[in-house]
């Protein structure tokens, strides 16, 4: 109901909620800018922990690692889950329809460990057969990390299609293009929403991945996740704050540049033609 | 406590706004008991909002609305003698139709005997018995609606609010479910105010109607008194086609004029008798009044005509007819088996009567 | 498309992810299954293979030695056990703190939702490490919450927060809230409003109307989100390794340890394999709640 008078527990509730979502992302960024002294005391704000980090190259090359990782895996899972999505949203029925949609369930299931152990078996027995790779290293991370984030996408896409306008496919059948075209012109485009969405959801999978890249990582292929993981279990150490808050800064400027290129998208739709 | 002890509402000076455009603006409504008011205006024209204050499901910005001479003022819907049936029913749907018929006995507390009792009644009111134990999902939309009906009129509300009722509807069960509604009306004799942009539909349900233009009431009567006198062009065409003349009138005799249009045609009109000829700035004729006849028909105000496009209906015929000067006139016949409705074709070259007592008058 | 016959684009949409998802998926889950049956040897990979010649026949040697050993010792069904409360835990603690979010976000003004949405929504486009470590930074004995709660005179010295089963419930119900919040919201967000109004209209109070009509239409997503909490939750192995202690192994350490350190692989094959079996059953059970790929059934 538009207008009723604001109920203070929904505030609150709000207010509470935030306060314990955002309470280890403050402390992430401030102690980022905590200084150093040799007496155990910190002095603040410093950046000295940034210049730790630009010089430590092993966390760097893991980070780097993990960003080409992200970036190469991502858009395989973008495809593979899109047409999931869509065959899932749009066909009713199909044969395999149980079997595709058992199989996207699987990740979300299943334990981590499960599926790291079994993309080894897989890629160990390629490698024994073929001679490929040892079955360890870059290539199989990025199809490894393209199968765990394709159920997402799907997922995202699936939920845009089943509800879209039927009325605008039929409409570009009845004007004569074939599916290829419709598929083209129409299903692809009105489902991007969910496209670009499932893909930034699959690359922030690609960083969060610790177990899976722990079973296929080679010596050479450490990735971010795997460094911090390991460097956790020593204890805190503020130069992960300060690859963290640069992490949140570009979270941050990825969305404020999504929702600029959505809002001018629509202002350029809203003005009047000519 | 207001005056008027048959009033059942009183709104007086009613105003709401919505992000600094008036959707509501200083309206005036004296609702009689026991009546049925139809609230009739385009989308846009505030009666839903109206409606929505009486329940009290929003607040006014201004003004006053007492309910059987209680001031409602700051007294929430669930308080309010007042119960709604919404435009899309919003049936319960985890709940069976007995379960949402009872649902307001409950949360009033009535004890289960009570109940019973009345969900029995109202069912039987309503003639839903036989699917008390569906689920709403399981019903047709006429079956919806009067699950709805029941659900409301089981509180024993001493108003009640009817949001387009027949919106919902196939157009063959409206006249059915009209006559049920004012049936069931006259059995439990609670007022009933029904919001609707349909016009027959408030001529045909109503005993008074509230024409709505922009967030004003621009006439509240009897639908004979606003079909026949209404008080300006817009009530004019909101309730009917009426076919139109500016001009001015001069007196002829008692209760008689002659108004000449802007266009130079004259007619003699018959008027009420406290009238000021002076005020009159238009007068109509609606085109059921019209007489069409092939030949002269010796009816008062004859003018000749050219009939343009003739649209059958069934019962009736609508033609479109051409008079000197351009002007287009509607009018509506008969089809009786004969008659000049029933024979009438584009082209035909026609008599138009516009007979002296047929005169809508309108001033100022 | 209502099973009318299939394009061939409509074909490729389905051949595609289905072989992917067949070949890199389906394929491996097996050959661990089969791997459960093998038997354990001093090599790279540490298993004995599963066929052998012998007098030039061909013999299997499959084993049930893994699941005997799974089935006989204590601790890994204590393992199992205390993922199982852990992950009841979490989902309990989403439930009762995701929530109340989510129905202040749906309730809140139409044109606040989207902002309030994004805002609950952008922490977890971090990293989960990241959150993981912020909490370690926040409760161990020398951090900010200590040294608030010392500072406020409310104790003398730091309470140990830190490698407590409390901070795996703690930090697993954070990670994991996202994934109740959203489709939470997404259900309370689909209920019509006239529902609300009509039960206010019949004279019920908003708490009354709460209960009555808001809560029955939401349990369904309730259940569903909780499921897609808890079920996940069981297998967790990262948060129980990075803030607990000896105390809270669960079923993912044990899996860890089994294939890392003691290399017996067909046992973590065996215990991998019993886990996610124990875990479908019940979510092919949920299915009436649980629509395609975790969406709730309408």
């Amino acid at each position: 109901m538009n207008g009723a008078a604001q109920r203070p527990w929904q505030n609150v509730t709000l207010a509470l909620g935030f306060a314990f979502l955002y309470l280890p992302i403050a402390w992430i960024v401030l102690y980022s800018f905590s200084g150093y002294a040799t007496d155990g005391g910190g002095r603040f704000p410093s950046l000295h922990w940034y210049q730790a980090l630009s010089v430590d190259d092993e966390l760097l090359d893991a980070a780097y690692r993990s960003l080409r990782l992200a970036l190469l895996s991502s858009p395989i899972a973008v495809v593979i889950g899109t047409l999931a999505g869509i065959a899932l949203g749009r066909l009713e029925r199909f044969p395999g329809r149980s079997v595709l949609l058992a199989l996207l369930a699987v990740p979300i299931f299943a334990p981590e460990i499960l599926l790291g152990f079994s993309f080894l078996m897989l890629f160990a027995g390629l490698g024994a057969v073929t001679g490929w790779q040892e079955g360890k290293g870059m290539p199989t991370l990025v199809i490894a990390h393209a199968t765990l984030g394709a159920p997402i996408v799907a997922s995202v896409v699936f939920a845009r299609v089943l509800g879209r306008d039927r009325a605008l496919e039929d409409a570009a059948r009845d004007l004569g293009a074939r599916p290829l075209r419709v598929f083209l012109t129409v299903t692809l485009p009105l489902a991007v929403p969910a496209i670009l969405s499932g893909w930034l959801l699959a690359i922030t999978l690609s960083f969060d991945d610790v177990v899976t890249s722990s079973f296929l990582a080679g010596p050479e292929t450490t990735t971010l996740p795997m460094a911090i993981f390991s460097s956790l279990r020593v204890g805190v150490n503020p130069e992960i704050n300060a690859i963290g808050t640069l992490m949140l800064i570009g979270v941050a400027l990825v969305f404020t540049a999504a929702f600029a290129v959505v809002s001018l998208g629509k202002r350029a739709k809203t003005r009047p033609v000519g | 406590m207001t005056g008027n002890s048959s009033a059942i509402l009183v709104l007086k000076d009613v105003s709401k706004a919505f992000g600094g455009m008036p959707v509501l603006q200083h309206v005036d409504l004296e609702v009689p008991r026991g009546s049925i008011v139809s609230l009739l205006g385009a989308s846009g024209s505030g009666k839903t909002t109206l409606l929505q204050i009486i329940a009290g499901l929003q607040e006014p910005d201004g003004g006053k609305l007492s309910i059987d001479g209680r001031d409602m003022q700051g007294v929430p819907a669930f308080a309010r003698p007042v119960n709604m049936m919404f435009q899309s029913y919003a049936l319960f749907p985890h709940l069976t139709v007995r379960g949402n018929v009872e649902y307001g006995l409950k949360a009033r507390g009535v004890d289960r005997h009570e109940r019973q009792r009345l969900v029995a009644w109202a069912l039987q009111l309503a003639r839903i018995e036989e699917f008390a134990g569906r689920r709403p999902d399981q019903l047709s939309g006429g079956q919806r609606q009067r699950v709805a009906l029941a659900r409301c009129l089981v509180m024993k509300p001493a108003i009640l609010l009817l949001d387009e009722p027949m919106a919902a509807l196939d157009r063959g069960l409206r006249a059915q479910v009209q006559r049920e509604l004012i049936s069931i009306q006259r059995a439990v004799g609670t007022t009933f105010i029904v919001v609707t942009h349909d016009q027959e539909e408030a001529l045909a349900m109503s005993d008074h109607i509230a024409v709505m233009d922009r967030g004003q009431i621009v006439q509240f009567g009897e639908p004979r008194a606003l079909y026949e006198r209404p008080r300006s062009r817009f009530v004019a065409s909101v309730l009917g086609n009426i076919n139109l003349f500016d001009g001015s009138a001069e007196a002829l005799g008692p209760c008689r004029a002659l108004f000449r249009t802007s266009e130079g045609l004259e007619f003699v009109i018959n008027h009420e008798v406290d009238l000021q000829l002076a005020t009159i700035d238009a007068a109509g004729f609606r085109p059921e009044r019209l007489v069409v006849s092939a030949d002269p028909a010796g009816v008062a105000n004859e003018l000749p005509g050219t009939v343009e496009q003739v649209t059958y209906g069934g019962k009736l015929t609508r033609a479109t007819i051409r008079i000197a000067g351009g002007r287009m006139l509607d009018a509506t016949l008969v089809n009786v088996r004969g008659s000049t409705g029933a024979c009438l074709t584009a082209g035909d070259a026609v008599h138009v009567g516009f007979p002296a007592d047929a005169a809508v008058v309108l001033t100022e | 498309m209502t099973g009318s016959r299939l394009t061939a684009v409509d074909r490729a949409t389905i051949a595609v992810p289905l072989a992917w998802m067949l070949a890199l998926l389906a394929v491996p889950l097996v050959f661990v299954a089969l791997l459960s049956v093998h038997g354990v040897a001093d090599a790279i990979p540490p298993i004995a293979p599963l066929f052998g010649r012998t007098d030039g026949h061909w013999t299997l040697h499959a084993t049930l030695r893994a699941f005997s050993l799974m089935a006989g010792d204590v601790l890994y069904r204590a393992a199992f056990v205390s993922a199982l409360i852990n992950a009841a835990l979490t989902m309990i603690g989403c439930v009762a703190i995701g929530f109340p979010i989510a129905l202040a976000i749906a309730q809140a003004p139409r044109s606040r939702r989207n902002g309030y949405l994004f805002l609950a929504v952008l922490p977890f486009w971090t990293s989960f490490l990241l959150r993981a470590y912020a909490w370690i930074g926040l409760i161990r004995d020398s951090g900010p919450i200590n040294a608030a709660l010392m500072s406020l005179g409310w104790i003398d010295h730091p309470v140990p927060m830190l490698f407590t089963p409390a901070a795996v419930w703690l930090v697993m119900v954070y990670s994991y809230l996202p994934f109740f919040v959203l489709p939470m919201y997404a259900v309370l967000e689909a209920l019509p409003a006239e529902l609300l109004a009509a039960a206010a209209d019949l004279g019920a109070r908003p708490a009354y109307a709460f209960r009555t009509v808001t809560l029955p239409l939401a349990l369904p997503g309730l259940i569903s989100g909780a499921v897609l909490v808890f079920i996940p939750a069981v297998g967790e192995y990262v948060i129980p390794e990075l803030v607990g202690n000896s105390s809270t192994i669960m079923i993912g350490g044990i899996l860890w340890d089994e294939f890392f350190q003691n290399r017996d692989w067909p046992l973590a094959a065996a215990i991998a394999m019993a886990t996610f079996l124990l875990l479908i059953v019940p979510s092919f059970l949920l299915r009436r709640w649980i629509g395609p790929l975790g969406a709730t059934q309408r």
